[in-house]
């Protein structure tokens, strides 16, 4: 398929800009572009086929089922994308009076008092652009924390080894040292490896619950327990959320902080790749702590105002705004009673699918799941020389977007499946009956599932030869 | 509204197929004492109730017939093919591309955004995206981090809210940071090499600056190599259709927000952190990146690459914990950049350049008003005058969003969207508060 | 058949005495196996100075970062900067494709001969 600049002429292009109508201005010449950038020339049905000949080589959650474990695709709801397309959102100035924003932080507020709820938090900033964004925000909270009551000692962060790559990451950018703790035999955190880590330099826990092999930690409350004994916070990662909302909240867990996903559990689409938003709750005691500024109430009209020991700010003005519009729609559209439905669902359709599938699959932990499960497909790969990826590219084939792969790292070869709450029993039904046909022929015609895909518009990519010789931009003169 | 497709009888009947009587029983593994009461918050809503309760917030918002409002977001005249193209289903509803062979629309997409920000900062290489210009600026310190060189430099000029992400990033780091304050609206050279060391990691300016000025970019980038330290150049992405790029004025790594490439100001997001930097640099850069390969079959074909440096791989060393980014702000970017075209681009820029020096000039044969600086600005400049408050509230009965109100006078940005006539209306009005 | 005039440590390097108190730092072909196609190699600065059991270098395949701990402490007088462009001559031979040379002032204790890493290596897979 063709970039955009090989479909480039000179002289062709939009007409979109009027004569300017005011006398030119003459830049010196000292600060003037040398050579001028090498932008397409196109003209607008060009343009528009590009992009759709793109759209058609690229699978969304409209295109059919993507059960990617730990990234919650589900369906987003098209009203969703009216409201956010307001002009009455999109078209304020961030550095606005507040008296003319009203509206929006009224969204802002109201997006805050039904999350705070969900998650069993007190307050909650919208800064962060993302969840590791929301991670490093929830982790500063932590730093600072410890630092307003003069303890400089608290330096280590808690992470077991089953946690989402970011977790580790994000607390080094905090400033942390990472303690590594290795799971238990069912995937759940080691509670005497938790007792031998914590000491007077932990400064917190990071934790996902359920865990990311799809398990609700039943210790829970002590090990939440065992952190604040010894002095430290504990930070919850929301990216599985979506299997206990309105049935189990962090706050009530013992969390002092969260950060949600509103790309995932509320519904706002990824965007291949963002722009996501990733609040970030915290218990009251906590909320002086918080970055930028936050809505308060005076006499019957909303300010923004910045918490009295705030940290600092994580990103300019308000966050991803419209992506907290969208996620705003959502929960007012689910309510009290749709909000723990979309989670027992999630948890109904994960179950069903492990289900069908736990005849022909390993499963990497034998038990009721929540949201997600893990499968381990080491016998196969062992056996047939078949690997979770050669599976996962079979997929393709069938129109489904593969499991999460080699993810958790605890789990050999694993398959980690999302099937989320917005898919019927016809889709689960026919995705179970495509794994198994899949598993069929990884014993019988390997072939077939190495040689896959076969049918997307390319085959299996040569990574080392685009890591070995990186070609990051578009060679002009080729 | 649930958005859930099965019937009640089809959860009973899933339920069965398990041997299970109830929901309940999928969640015997939270113990009842952490078992949520029913949320205190509203019923569920239908989809014309939801809509009236939303679009209702929305007209509380006043939406202005002109703004000349800037500081860091920027109304911009977004083409209509921007939006037709960005809402399409399997660009708004896709995941991040890991399986590169059903996501050879975001992956080359990415590609050919990847070149455009090459092309329009002059620099070597660029990633996909980071959250926003602020956050860019602080990711592009950390890069710049080596075992014996720690220290950032700011200059004063820069954007306040991007100083203070900045600042924030560091302090979580320990890494020392150095504001020195603006000199007559500009940055003031030699109070930087004042205090540039062999401990400096880099230095970072702003082009045009925050009040609009334009900045000795190729003399700072020149200062900042002489001890060895990295020049990030933080740029307005529209003013690179006419002003000199970061690579011209020799700077290590460009960073912007982008979101003057089509995004809507809406109250601040989701905007666009653009970071470019010379090749030398690449692997250190943070997020994704995508690079061209072939397939089994020997086609072209692009996959998300260097994925070493990133969090899934390295954990706690990698270079940054950014996963999701801004992907179709990325998109957006690109397609108002391939419908402008150099032309419409380097058009664009002129016409910002112009119409903000007719807007200046007028406004200062206003008695009581006169340019804070003596300086070449772009789309942005700062006058000087005592009635700030009044100024910014007579036109705000008119319905105009007013430059921003900031110590001494008052920052205006002018954007090829205003027309001749509606700067004049502006000007009569500060006119007539003026009198 | 590992090469006998190789010292080899368990977090698999080998070590090579070229004479002069001077050695090469390599990774052992079990370690570039267990990797699979390397496509970057991070090494130090001559001058450096490495010490025993400390990351020096680091290697990246495509899904995969390995640290590279030094079996020796001393002073780092040259690098192998052919494999910076060519990270798969470590694949191809890596008994030969040395990543740096060291003027050592200590060697590790727990230095093994051929025999004694085989059998290590026969642990481990």
């Amino acid at each position: 398929m063709k970039l955009v600049f090989e479909r480039s002429k000179a002289g062709r292009g939009m007409d979109l800009f009027p004569a300017c109508d005011v006398p030119a201005y003459d830049l010196p010449e000292n600060l003037k572009r040398v050579v001028a950038p090498r932008l397409p020339e196109i003209s607008e049905i060009d343009l528009g086929r590009h992009y759709t000949e793109l759209a058609k080589q690229t699978h969304g959650v409209n295109d059919g089922f993507y059960p990617l474990g730990s990234c919650t695709m589900k369906y987003n709801p098209r009203i969703n994308e009216e409201m956010c397309a307001l002009p009455g959102f999109t078209k304020v100035h961030p550095l606005q009076s507040e008296a003319s924003v009203q509206g929006s932080i009224k969204v802002l507020a109201k997006a805050e008092q039904i999350l705070t709820e969900i998650t069993g938090m007190d307050r909650m900033t919208f800064q962060p652009a993302a969840g590791a964004h929301g991670e490093y925000t929830g982790l500063l909270l932590i730093r600072a924390y410890h630092l307003a009551n003069g303890n400089t000692e608290r330096t280590k962060i808690i992470v077991p080894d089953s946690a989402h790559g970011t977790n580790p990451a994000s607390a080094i950018m905090a400033g942390f040292k990472v303690v590594n703790i290795p799971s238990a035999p069912d995937g759940c955190v080691d509670i005497d490896a938790l007792r031998k880590a914590v000491g007077p330099d932990t400064a917190g826990l990071m934790l996902t619950n359920p865990n990311t092999v799809g398990l609700f930690d039943r210790n829970i409350g002590e090990i939440t327990k065992i952190v604040h004994e010894a002095g430290g916070l504990c930070y919850y990662d929301g990216a599985n959320l979506n299997a206990v909302m309105g049935m189990a909240r962090p706050g009530d867990m013992g969390f002092d902080c969260v950060h949600i996903n509103l790309h995932k559990t509320f519904s706002t689409p990824h965007g291949g790749g963002g722009p996501g938003s990733g609040p970030v709750g915290c218990k009251e005691f906590l909320a002086k702590f918080l970055p930028g500024e936050m809505p308060e109430e005076n006499n019957g009209t909303l300010t923004m105002g910045v918490p009295s020991e705030s940290f600092g700010r994580v990103r300019t003005f308000n966050g991803n705004f419209l992506v907290v519009v969208r996620a705003l729609t959502y929960v007012l559209s689910m309510g009290k009673e749709g909000i723990p439905e979309a989670s027992q669902n999630a948890v109904l359709n994960a179950n069903y699918l492990m289900n069908k599938l736990k005849g022909a699959y390993d499963m990497a932990f034998d038990r009721i799941c929540m949201h997600e499960f893990v499968m381990t497909l080491d016998k196969l790969h062992h056996d047939k020389g078949v690997s979770a990826l050669d599976v996962a590219k079979r997929l393709l084939d069938f129109g489904i977007h593969p499991p999460t792969m080699y993810f958790p790292l605890i789990v050999h070869e694993a398959l980690m499946v999302e099937p989320t709450e917005t898919e019927s029993k016809e889709t689960l039904d026919e995705a179970a009956e495509i794994f198994l046909k899949i598993m069929d022929e990884a014993n019988n015609a390997p072939d077939e599932v190495l040689s896959s895909p076969h049918g997307t518009p390319i085959s299996r990519p040569d990574e080392v030869r685009a890591a070995r010789t990186p070609v990051l931009k578009y060679n002009f003169e080729a | 509204m649930s958005y859930i497709p099965n019937t009640l009888e089809e959860r009973q009947e899933m339920l069965e197929s398990m041997g299970l009587k109830s929901m309940d029983e999928l969640f015997v593994d939270i113990p009842a004492s952490m078992r949520a009461k029913e949320l205190n918050i509203e019923a569920a809503k239908s989809e014309i109730e939801v809509r009236r309760i939303v679009e209702g917030l929305a007209s509380e918002n006043k939406i202005y017939k002109s703004c000349f409002r800037g500081a860091g977001s920027y109304d911009h005249y977004i083409p209509a093919i921007v939006k037709t193209v960005t809402s399409k289903e399997e660009f708004v509803t896709a995941y991040t591309p890991y399986q590169a062979e059903i996501s050879q629309g975001v992956l080359q997409n990415i590609f050919e955004y990847q070149t455009m920000m090459c092309e329009l900062t002059g620099m070597d290489v660029s990633n996909a995206s980071v959250y926003d210009g602020a956050v860019a600026c602080a990711e592009a310190v950390f890069m710049c981090q080596e075992r014996k060189r720690a220290t950032a430099i700011i200059s004063g000029t820069v954007n306040p809210q991007v100083q203070e992400v900045v600042k924030t990033y560091c302090a979580s780091r320990n890494v020392p940071v150095i504001v020195v304050p603006a000199k007559d609206g500009l940055t003031d050279l030699e109070g930087i090499k004042a205090n540039l060391t062999k401990e400096t990691a880099c230095v970072i300016m702003q082009q045009p600056n925050f009040f609009g000025n334009l900045e000795d970019a190729d003399s700072f980038c020149a200062a900042v190599h002489e001890v060895g330290a990295k020049a990030i150049m933080s740029v307005n992405p529209i003013s690179l259709g006419a002003i000199k790029t970061p690579g011209e004025c020799g700077a290590d790594i460009a960073v912007a927000e982008g979101q003057p490439l089509g995004m809507p100001m809406a109250w601040g997001g989701p905007y666009l952190g653009i970071m470019t930097a010379t090749s030398a640099m690449m692997r250190k850069l943070p997020g994704r990146i995508v690079g061209e390969t072939v397939d089994h079959d020997g086609r072209r074909a692009f996959v998300l690459t260097l994925q070493a440096r990133e969090q899934h791989i390295r954990r706690e060393k990698a270079s940054s914990n950014i996963c999701s980014n801004e992907a179709l702000c990325a998109m957006t970017a690109a397609v108002y950049l391939a419908a402008v075209g150099p032309e419409g681009l380097k058009n664009c820029a002129n016409q910002c350049m112009a119409k903000a020096h007719y807007a200046a000039s007028e406004l200062c044969k206003i008695n009581g008003i006169s340019m804070a600086y003596d300086t070449p600005f772009f789309h942005e400049f700062v006058t000087k005058t005592d009635a700030s408050e009044k100024i910014i509230k007579a036109l705000d009965t008119q319905n105009i969003l007013g430059g921003l109100p900031i110590e001494g006078g008052i920052l205006w940005c002018v954007t090829e969207k205003q027309s001749k006539q509606d700067i004049d209306e502006m000007v009569a009005i500060v006119k007539e508060v003026c009198a | 058949m590992l090469p006998n005039d190789l010292k080899f440590a368990k977090s698999h390097e080998w070590v090579k005495e070229l004479g002069d108190g001077i050695v090469e730092i390599g990774l052992t072909d079990f370690a570039q196996n267990a990797m699979g196609s390397l496509v970057f190699v991070n090494l130090p600065e001559v001058g450096d100075s490495v010490e025993i059991e400390e990351t020096f270098a680091d290697v990246e395949s495509v899904k995969a970062v390995s640290d590279v701990y030094s079996p020796v402490s001393g002073e780092v007088i040259e690098v192998n900067e052919e494999l910076l462009d060519a990270p798969e001559k470590i694949n191809e031979a890596a008994w030969d494709a040395w990543l740096i040379r060291v003027k050592v002032s200590e060697v590790s204790s727990e230095l093994m001969d051929a025999a004694a890493y085989e059998q290590v290596c026969a642990e481990e897979a």
